[in-house]
Parts: structure tokens; C-alpha cells; sequence
């Protein structure tokens, strides 16, 4: 094992059995704020693609508005957000929802691009309503598509949601900022590292929800963005 | 050309345009056709006639810019599009089956946008699966993992489930191999026969249309109809030059195709019995103006005998008699008729009716008469 200055060892496991309640509590938080996040960035971008991407005109400034609030640092974001909304979990899911847009809304546009035009066709001559195309022909096509977009989605708000830590609303990230300011390292490579074990977790699961709900696509290459 | 709406006509157009936005001119003009219940009429033309937009102006996925279309005597302009549609069964080229839904479902869409409950659905699916041969297995399945040739075939089943009464096909067997395609064709026929529906169908593709329709309406560029009439008849009294053009240089051979053999009579031929004897045989024979004779029993036929053959015999029963290579019936087409005169020994097409019944010879002097009159 490799030994800190002082002689201390890298990983204090006897710290880690006495903060398993401080931990679990952390482990709740990153996943309350992730699933706000993509949930809610779910819920503004799904329709703004749906809109976008049947009038065209409207895509390029969609791309153009979420692509600047992709650029904004979190940091910065936060910073912003504290006289507002204080120092909530708010403060953290409304930059990471931001980041979710421009990815969300990219792959719903492609998924639905990609529903060919014969199948839409036919669809409509059969007596479909165009709400029912939406529903049920076009949406579940996409959803190879989507769900992709989902988990690049989910994965970077897992890591980027640390940044909350600042705050004391970063789920793992506390564990992370913790180490930093007392100089202590096993919090600091406990919270990453089981930040990225609950990034791999939720990305084999999206994955999973992926297979079971389109068995017809197995087989069949999904294209993302 | 534009009779009285009404009548058996299942579908009128009157006075048809369509002009695209930005078009200088129209994609149709002012076409009038009646398409006539129960059977089955071709939209064919050279590219840029129209054929597919006036087909997608009856379900309304293209809109009129003038005129009506009347379907079973109410103009399709005025009813719901989305409603008028699930009654108008429809198939395209590319047969646009759902993928993410299974066979089972996808032949089920129209039923279920009907609302019917899922027994009667599934009855029906069933019922479709049996008319078109559709394995049970296959039903389970989707469509990415069938043949080309078995989702041509739901194509048609799914467009047929909510029993209409009138089915539009636009290109429906051009996406599969010819041998798949002659099938299919047969198949398509075999129904329609049981059936009876309505059916409006787009082709480029001449044979198709002789082979399947009852009518054929072949416009010209801008949707101009040049003539609308049974395949027989276009083949044989084409209206004008390009009507002529677009029928092709086998137009002949074509025209064979569609008649039958039992359209036409049969000439007696040359005949002789097993008791004949061989001077009379011989005699029949030069009658005819040939070397040979068919020798027939009662009414069965047993081959036919060569003139050098009664060398030293008394009677035909002494010799034996060979089979013809090939018989036809009076089912056959013309142009088989045609085929086995080329290519026998005799030169003649010997009809027969089943259980080897004679009934006569074609000759290529008859047949060409078919063709020349």
C-alpha cells in the first residue's frame, strides 16, 4: 500500500466504516441530482426537439442557444445561482438540466431524422393522426436513438454533479471537496471513485432499459450524434 | 371520357388538377376517370405523368388544387382525411411496415385505429394470415426479419385487415426480384378473384399491367389521359401514336398473352381413329395438306402418326403411335399456344381438355389471325 507523508495510509478504511451513513446520504444526493437533471432537461428539450425538428428554421437556434448554455463553466453558474436560489440543490440541477439540453435535444432530432420516410407514409395513408405518428410510430423509433443520448446524458451529469460538492449539494462531490480542504485522501479517491462506479451502474442499466423496450432494433446499428 | 358519376363507378375524378407550389405547370390537369367496382385498374404512364399523384389525391395524401374525387358517391374532399384514409386500405413500393412492431400488429394497425377489441383483432389477423399464407410463427416477429416476398405480402394483408372496400397500391411489387414478383402477381390475382375489391395500382411497368388490371388508364406527361381501357383492347386498338409507343414493339406477343385458348375456336385437324385403315389415313392426311395425323380413341387422344409410318400396314391400329410434346388447354394463353406451335414437330398447338379429351389443333395461320384482326 502506498503510504502518505507522515505514514499514513492512501485509504483509511476504519474512516470509511465510520461514515457509511454520511456516504449512503451522498450516494442519495448524486442520484436525486442527477435524475433531476436529466429528467428535467428531458422534459424542456423533448418537446423544443419535437418542434424543431418538424419546422426546421427553428433547429439552428435551438442549437445555437443550448450550445452557449453548454459553454457556461459550473463554476461560474453556481457562483451566479447562490443570491437566487441560495445554496439548494436547485442551485445545482438548474447548470447540470443546461448541460443535458444540447445533447438531449441533438439526439431526439437524429432519432426522429432518422424514422424513414416510407414508414411515416405509409403510417398517415393507414388513417394514423399526426399525434398518433408521434406517439407511436415516430417516438418509439427513435428511442434507440434517444435513449443513447439518455446515457452520454446521464454519465457526464454523474461527473459533472460533484462540482456541487462547493456548496455542499455535489452528492460524491462532498466527499471529494472534503479531501481537498483537509488534506485527506481517502475521502477525495472515495468520491471519485464511486462516483465513476455509479456512472458505469447507470450507463449498463440505460443500456439494459434500451434492450428490453426495443427488441426490435437488436441487430440494428444506433447512430448517435 | 368522363361518364356520369354513379353507376358501378366505385371511384370518380372529375376534372382532377393538381399544380405543386412553385410548379409552372400542372402535375395533373383537369383528369376525369371512372374507376369501376370490384376490379382492378392500372395508373401507368412514362415518369412525370402523374400516376402517383392522382393515386395520393384519392386517400388525400396529396390535395386536389381543383376538382372532386367522389368515393362510393361522396366527395373525398369533404370528409375527414384521417378518417376517409382507414377506410382505403393502401400499400406503397417500400411496403413501410412498422419495425418496432410486430407482424402480428402491423397487419392489426388499421383494426386497431378503428378501435375494434383486441379479440376481434385478433381474429382478423389470423383470418389475414391464413388468406396470404403467413406462417403462425412469422407473426411474432418483426418485419426486419422477414423476406422481401413475405413483407410485400403483409404489406397487402395489413392493407386488407379492416376489410375496405377499395385498396391503392402504389409500385406494390416493384421492390422485389421478377421471380418473387411473378409470384406475388399470381398470388395478388388469386385473392383478388375471392375478394373483389376496388383496386387502383401505379406501375411503370407495362406487363404488370397487362397481366393484373381489368382497366388500364395510361396518361401522358401533366396527367393528360391518353386512353382508358381494358388491356385487350388498348393491345389491339392503341388510340393514338403514343399510346402505340408506350405499348412497345411486342405489343403482338402481348395482346397473345391475354387471350385464351378457349377464347378462340379450334380447328378440327387432321384425324384418324386405330381402325383406320391406311389409305383412308393417308388420305386425311393430304386433305390437311401434312404428312401426319393425330389418332384418337373414342374422344381420348393417343399421339399422332407419321405418313412413312404406314408403310406395309393395313389398319392405323398396327402402329404405334408418338406423344405429342406438349398439349394445351383451354386455359393456356395464346402465346403458349404460340410456343408449342414453334417449337413442335407438327407445327400445330394440340388442345386437349382434361384427362386427355381431344378437342383440336391451333395453327400459326389461326393464332396470327388473333393477332392481325
Amino acid at each position: 500500500m502506498i503510504a502518505q507523508a507522515g505514514g499514513e495510509p492512501l485509504i483509511r478504511w476504519d474512516w470509511i466504516a465510520d461514515h457509511l451513513d454520511e456516504i449512503a446520504a451522498d450516494g442519495l444526493q448524486h442520484v436525486v441530482l442527477t435524475v433531476s437533471a436529466v429528467g428535467l432537461a428531458l422534459l424542456i428539450g423533448l418537446p423544443i426537439a419535437i418542434v424543431a425538428q418538424r419546422h426546421r428554421r427553428l433547429y439552428p437556434p435551438v442549437t445555437w442557444i443550448s450550445g452557449i448554455l453548454y459553454t457556461i463553466p459550473s463554476l461560474a453558474a453556481i457562483a451566479f445561482l447562490i443570491p437566487i436560489t441560495g445554496l439548494s440543490l436547485t442551485t445545482v440541477v438548474i447548470p447540470l438540466t443546461g448541460y443535458c439540453l444540447l445533447i438531449l435535444i441533438r439526439n431526439v432530432v437524429a432519432g426522429l431524422d432518422g424514422v424513414p420516410q416510407d414508414v411515416k407514409e405509409a403510417a398517415t395513408g393507414m388513417g394514423y393522426t399526426s399525434r398518433q405518428l408521434l406517439w407511436r410510430v415516430e417516438l418509439p423509433m427513435a428511442a434507440p436513438v434517444i435513449i443513447a443520448g439518455i446515457r452520454i446524458a446521464t454519465v457526464s451529469t454523474i461527473g459533472l454533479a460533484t462540482i456541487g460538492g462547493l456548496i455542499g449539494r455535489g452528492g460524491f462531490g462532498q466527499l471529494i471537496f472534503e479531501g481537498l480542504e483537509t488534506d485527506f485522501w481517502t475521502p477525495l479517491l472515495l468520491g471519485s471513485f464511486l462516483s465513476l462506479v455509479l456512472a458505469l451502474l447507470a450507463d449498463i442499466g440505460l443500456l439494459g432499459i434500451q434492450r428490453l423496450t426495443t427488441p426490435w432494433a437488436r441487430g440494428m446499428r444506433v447512430v448517435t450524434t | 371520357m368522363a361518364e356520369a358519376a354513379g353507376g358501378d363507378a366505385a371511384i370518380a375524378l372529375i376534372d382532377v388538377a393538381k399544380r405543386f407550389p412553385n410548379a409552372d405547370r400542372d402535375a395533373v390537369g383537369n383528369l376525369s376517370l371512372d374507376i369501376h367496382a370490384g376490379q382492378i385498374t392500372a395508373l401507368i404512364g412514362p415518369s412525370g405523368c402523374g400516376k402517383t399523384t392522382t393515386l395520393k389525391m384519392i386517400n388525400r395524401l396529396i390535395e386536389p388544387t381543383s376538382g372532386r374525387i367522389l368515393l362510393e358517391g361522396t366527395n373525398v374532399l369533404e370528409q375527414d382525411p384521417v378518417q376517409l384514409r382507414r377506410r382505403i386500405g393502401y400499400v406503397i413500393q417500400t411496403v413501410g411496415l412498422l419495425p418496432h412492431r410486430t407482424i402480428e400488429d402491423n397487419i392489426g394497425t388499421v383494426p386497431r385505429l378503428l378501435g375494434w377489441d383486441a379479440k376481434r383483432i385478433a381474429a382478423r389477423v389470423q383470418e389475414m394470415a391464413e388468406l396470404f399464407e403467413l406462417d403462425d410463427d412469422l407473426l411474432a416477429r418483426y418485419p426486419g426479419e422477414l423476406s422481401g416476398g413475405q413483407r410485400q405480402r403483409v404489406g397487402v394483408a395489413r392493407a386488407l385487415a379492416a376489410d375496405p372496400g377499395v385498396m391503392l397500391m402504389d409500385e406494390p411489387f416493384a421492390a422485389v426480384d421478377p421471380i418473387v414478383r411473378g409470384r406475388l402477381q399470381e398470388e395478388f390475382l388469386s385473392i383478388q378473384e375471392r375478394l373483389r375489391k376496388t383496386i387502383v395500382f401505379v406501375t411503370h411497368d407495362i406487363d404488370e399491367a397487362i397481366k393484373l388490371a381489368d382497366r388500364i388508364a395510361l396518361l401522358n406527361v401533366g396527367g393528360v389521359l391518353e386512353q382508358y381501357a381494358p388491356p385487350e383492347r388498348m393491345l389491339r386498338e392503341p388510340a393514338n401514336p403514343f399510346v402505340e409507343e408506350f405499348l412497345g414493339y411486342e405489343r403482338g406477343l402481348r395482346r397473345l398473352a391475354l387471350t385464351k385458348v378457349g377464347d378462340i375456336g379450334v380447328e378440327e385437324g387432321p384425324v384418324v381413329a386405330p381402325g383406320t385403315t391406311a389409305e383412308e389415313a393417308r388420305r386425311v392426311m393430304r386433305a390437311f395438306g401434312g404428312d401426319w395425323a393425330s389418332v384418337v380413341d373414342g374422344d381420348e387422344l393417343l399421339g399422332w402418326i407419321e405418313e412413312s409410318q404406314l408403310e406395309g400396314v393395313a389398319t392405323v391400329s398396327q402402329v404405334q403411335p408418338r406423344r405429342f410434346s406438349a398439349y394445351v388447354t383451354d386455359e393456356d394463353s395464346l402465346r403458349i399456344a404460340l410456343d408449342s406451335v414453334v417449337t413442335s414437330r407438327t407445327q400445330v398447338a394440340v388442345v386437349v381438355t382434361e384427362g386427355q379429351h381431344y378437342r383440336g389443333i391451333l395453327t400459326l395461320e389461326h393464332i396470327s389471325k388473333e393477332i392481325v384482326t
